[in-house]
């Protein structure tokens, strides 16, 4: 059936087929107009259709809230065993019994339980990268309206640079520099900002996610003020995207303990 | 104020977001949030059915831009009473099912108040929207959330969870397809404008393969009748609280998806004069009636009892719709509405007679009239619904749904509606005279100085009450309904 | 002869989401392994991702970001010459809903393998028949 419809389809890369010549003409010619944004991608994205990227947004926070929902354990009854490493003399003490406490010295070490010995080169090299990943991921989300990028690839980018940390050291070190709290309020906080922007703009009169509307408030033209606003609700953006990267690896590498994890 | 439309969908994803938020800071502050979303939205979609009664009606345009370019809400006569009675079931059930979520979830329970609003907001924001693409995102929200609740129930949940996820995501991918075939062929997605520009094209195997795309993802969803399997598995096997949310409204905004698909997508013209399906899903519809009934004839246990009467009544649905007359789809779309209310009633009396009995299979029932009067009451008033005793409304979608068959002449539908009526009257008379008998055992525990009466807890059997009344009550204002939004929907 | 070969010539990016998606569904329905159909719920969404971006094509045109828009004034917007935004706005949507349902998936696989300890559909299947 689909081969047999797809006979009256238009050929590849026809100029004059329908899609090109209906709506998507109107979006090229007056979004630099209208928004003061040369990646029409981006105006598209966060101005004309910003209804359906505020619900994209949502679809992410939802996933995150889900696999936090779906996975993580608190019970502490049975974490298993436990594994330390002497530091002077490199040798592993096996806990078994849950209930007792390891005093926090630097001599020991938590270890995993299928632990292997990562390479300095990697860690050390991960360690550097990391904030240059961050970064160029704030990079990204700003220059989206400019070349290619935004919200969302600036998101994974700065989420990719906390799960590298985590692989290359592991998830214990990841999650001391992103606490659980952290994400678990940023992943809602970046819709609520998407939102709040939206409702700022009713506040100032215009309808919902009009940017425009705040240009009174801004004292700058109103095709500033939709750049503004694209700038805006893609920072939302990423935060929330970054927050459940960080908190669907965290979930899933672990079976939702948090405790050690590939 | 203008803007309440756009608060009808906004209000519970904020609110989403501040509950979740909340179970990192004050986990005590999330339900009442979570309750205030709803209770917004509630009162904006009453709002919206005010202004429509007044005014006719309106458009929202998100961001400010006109139709094809931005998204727009359409608000019309149509999907008003679908707002209101899906924010008004949702609300009640959130409230109703308070005890089993902080029961079962514990420490998880703002994580779950905040995925049944973000499941709420999607179904909304799909009944509201006036754009195709729009609603494939919000489906995939509802989805999305529906599957963690879903997941959230006894220890196969997780199992029935996944399948529910693979097919619903088949499903969605078709929808998904079918309006990338009519943005190639058209260029837009706004529904209006779809249908403005479809008419030259219908005569096209492109257009053709579009609907059937849409339709079979729908029907995925809404699970009719050969494609149902995810639901029983789903909805029998998840924590009560998400059943009682999804059971009632997931499938009715299908069902509502697909109205819409079909009166402002492909208008009728199209459906009825150039495509000859009617028949062949008439006759599934009818196939799907009898099976969801027979097949709830042979379940021994309550609850999985009550999903396959789901599956019977999206075949009433979907077969309403079809019929190709006005009466038909009167009676489809006031079905669709009452169903959620009897569906909600019904799922709630099952919830709180869990909360009392160790199982829901029928043999453990005895005794439940003296045992819990009146969430038993409740549910007779929503099973003479279900069968279609006159005072309550599902007598009256009934009626038209019948009547809609002569005109068509469809006697196979109208056969397979009355075998499903006299089913479900077996059905329930015999929950009921296992809930009558009470045997040995529970006089002695009586003699022994126990109470008699063990209710389910307040906030439940009130909820319950309050569906029950919204049955009565749509069933004495089934005429003006029909008459102010339904008849003006259909011109 | 020469005409069916111009037709599957000209609309290959058509047969291509096609093949993908019908090797989508199969992994869905015939694979045994939830992991193996989960990876096939993945290329079916890939493959309409596939099909959607295809549509954005125009030959000879660039990718949609203004060329004129470092203070060169303005100048009409030739939309010939600009590829078709829109779609490519669909499918980051359309990405980000992927991810999110994979999310879910290998949540609840996480889970099922906590309880069952195997992912084939038939060998959970036997033990749900055997606790019965």
């Amino acid at each position: 059936m689909l081969i047999h419809a797809a006979l009256e389809f238009p050929v590849w890369g026809d100029p004059n087929a329908p899609a090109h010549l209906h709506v998507a003409p109107e979006y090229l010619e007056r979004a630099y107009e209208e928004t003061a944004t040369p990646n029409v991608v981006t105006a598209i994205l966060a101005d004309y259709r910003g209804y359906d990227t505020m619900f994209e947004t949502a679809v992410i926070f939802s996933a995150g809230l889900a696999c936090f929902f779906l996975l993580r354990t608190r019970s502490r009854k049975d974490p298993g065993d436990r594994f330390f490493r002497h530091l002077a003399t490199d040798m592993v003490i096996r806990i078994q019994n849950p209930s007792m406490k390891i005093p926090d010295t630097p001599y020991l070490q938590p270890m995993d339980s299928f632990w292997t010995p990562r390479s300095t080169i990697v860690r050390a090299a991960s360690r550097v990268l990391a904030p240059f990943i961050q970064l160029y991921a704030l990079y990204v989300v700003a220059h989206g309206h400019y070349s290619p990028g935004g919200g969302f690839q600036g998101g994974v980018i700065l989420g990719a640079s906390f799960i590298l940390i985590a692989l290359s050291h592991d998830l214990r070190t990841c999650m001391r520099q992103t606490p659980e709290k952290l994400i678990g309020v940023l992943s809602p906080a970046g819709v609520l900002f998407y939102a709040g922007v939206g409702i700022l703009c009713v506040l100032a009169g215009g309808n919902f996610l009009d940017y425009g509307a705040l240009a009174g408030w801004f004292g700058m033209a109103r095709e500033a003020a939709r750049s503004l606003g694209i700038l805006l609700v893609e920072m939302g953006v990423a935060a929330c995207v970054m927050a459940t990267m960080v908190i669907i690896y965290a979930n899933l590498s672990s079976a939702g303990g948090h405790r050690q994890g590939l | 104020m203008s803007n309440y439309p756009a608060f009808l969908i906004i209000a519970p994803l904020f609110a989403a977001c501040l509950t979740a938020t909340a179970g990192w800071i004050r986990r005590s502050l999330s339900f009442p949030l979570a309750v205030s979303g709803l209770t917004v939205s509630f009162l904006s979609s009453l709002g919206i059915a005010a202004r429509v009664l007044a005014s006719g009606k309106f458009q929202y345009s998100m961001g400010g831009w006109a139709p094809p370019l931005g998204i727009v809400l359409e608000l019309d006569y149509l999907n008003t009473p679908f707002l209101v009675v899906v924010s008004g079931a949702a609300l009640v059930s959130l409230i109703a099912t308070r005890q089993f979520v902080e029961k079962e979830q514990e420490a998880k329970a703002p994580a779950f108040y905040a995925l049944m609003v973000l499941a709420v907001t999607g179904m909304l924001g799909m009944v509201a929207t006036g754009d195709a693409f729009n609603l494939y995102v919000l489906l995939e929200i509802s989805s999305i959330t529906g599957y963690a609740l879903v997941a959230s129930g006894d220890r196969l949940a997780p199992l029935a969870s996944l399948r529910y996820l693979l097919l619903g995501t088949i499903g969605a991918s078709f929808y998904l397809l079918g309006v990338g075939l009519l943005y190639m062929l058209t260029g837009t997605l706004n529904m209006a404008d779809l249908s403005r520009l479809l008419p030259p094209l219908y005569g096209s195997n492109a257009v053709l393969a579009a609907f059937l795309l849409i339709l079979c993802g729908i029907w995925l969803k809404a699970a009719l009748f050969p494609l149902h399997a995810w639901l029983p598995g789903a909805y029998s096997h998840s924590s009560h609280a998400s059943a009682c949310l999804l059971a009632p409204l997931m499938t009715k905004v299908m069902i509502y998806v697909m109205l819409r698909v079909m009166l402002s997508v492909f208008t009728p013209a199209y459906i009825f004069d150039h495509l000859s399906l009617e028949g062949f899903v008439v006759t599934l519809a009818s196939v799907a009636v009898a099976a969801g009934s027979v097949m709830a004839l042979a379940q021994r246990n309550l609850r999985r009892m009550a999903v396959y009467i789901v599956i019977a009544e999206v075949g009433y649905m979907v077969g309403g719709a079809w019929l190709g007359n006005q009466t038909g789809i009167t009676g489809a779309v006031l079905h669709a509405l009452n169903d959620v209310l009897m569906t909600l009633c019904l799922f709630l009396a099952i919830a709180a007679v869990a909360g009392r009995t160790e199982t829901l299979d029928f043999k453990d029932l005895n005794g439940l009239f003296g045992k819990m009067p009146f969430t038993m009451g409740a549910l007779v008033l929503g099973a003479m619904s279900i069968i279609g005793v006159p005072p309550a409304c599902g007598f009256f979608s009934k009626w038209f749904l019948l009547q809609g068959a002569i005109e068509a002449g469809r006697f196979d539908f109208m056969a397979a509606l009355l075998f499903s009526s006299l089913i479900n009257v077996v059905l329930f008379f015999r929950v009921f005279e296992y809930a009558l008998y009470s045997d040995g055992h529970m006089h002695k525990q009586e003699e022994h100085g126990q109470t008699g009466i063990q209710e389910a807890p307040l906030s439940l059997v009130i909820s319950l009450w309050v569906a029950v009344a919204g049955i009565l009550a749509v069933g004495f204002c089934s005429g003006p309904i029909v008459r102010m939004f339904i008849q003006p929907a259909l011109l | 002869m020469d005409a069916i070969i111009e037709i599957a010539i000209a609309k290959y990016n058509y047969w291509m989401y096609i093949s993908l998606m019908m090797i989508g569904l199969y992994a869905i329905i015939a694979k045994n392994n939830f992991v193996k159909k989960i990876i096939g719920m993945n290329i079916l969404q890939t493959a309409i991702i596939l099909f959607y971006i295809s549509i954005s094509a125009k030959r000879g045109a660039t990718i949609p970001i203004i060329r004129h828009a470092e203070g060169h004034g303005h100048e009409a917007v030739n939309a010939m010459e600009y590829m078709n935004p829109l779609p490519h706005v669909l499918m980051l949507t359309a990405i980000v809903v992927a991810v999110a349902t994979l999310g879910v998936a290998l949540a609840l696989t996480v889970r099922l393998y906590a309880r069952f300890e195997t992912l084939e559909e038939d060998e959970i299947n036997d033990q749900i028949r055997e606790a019965q």
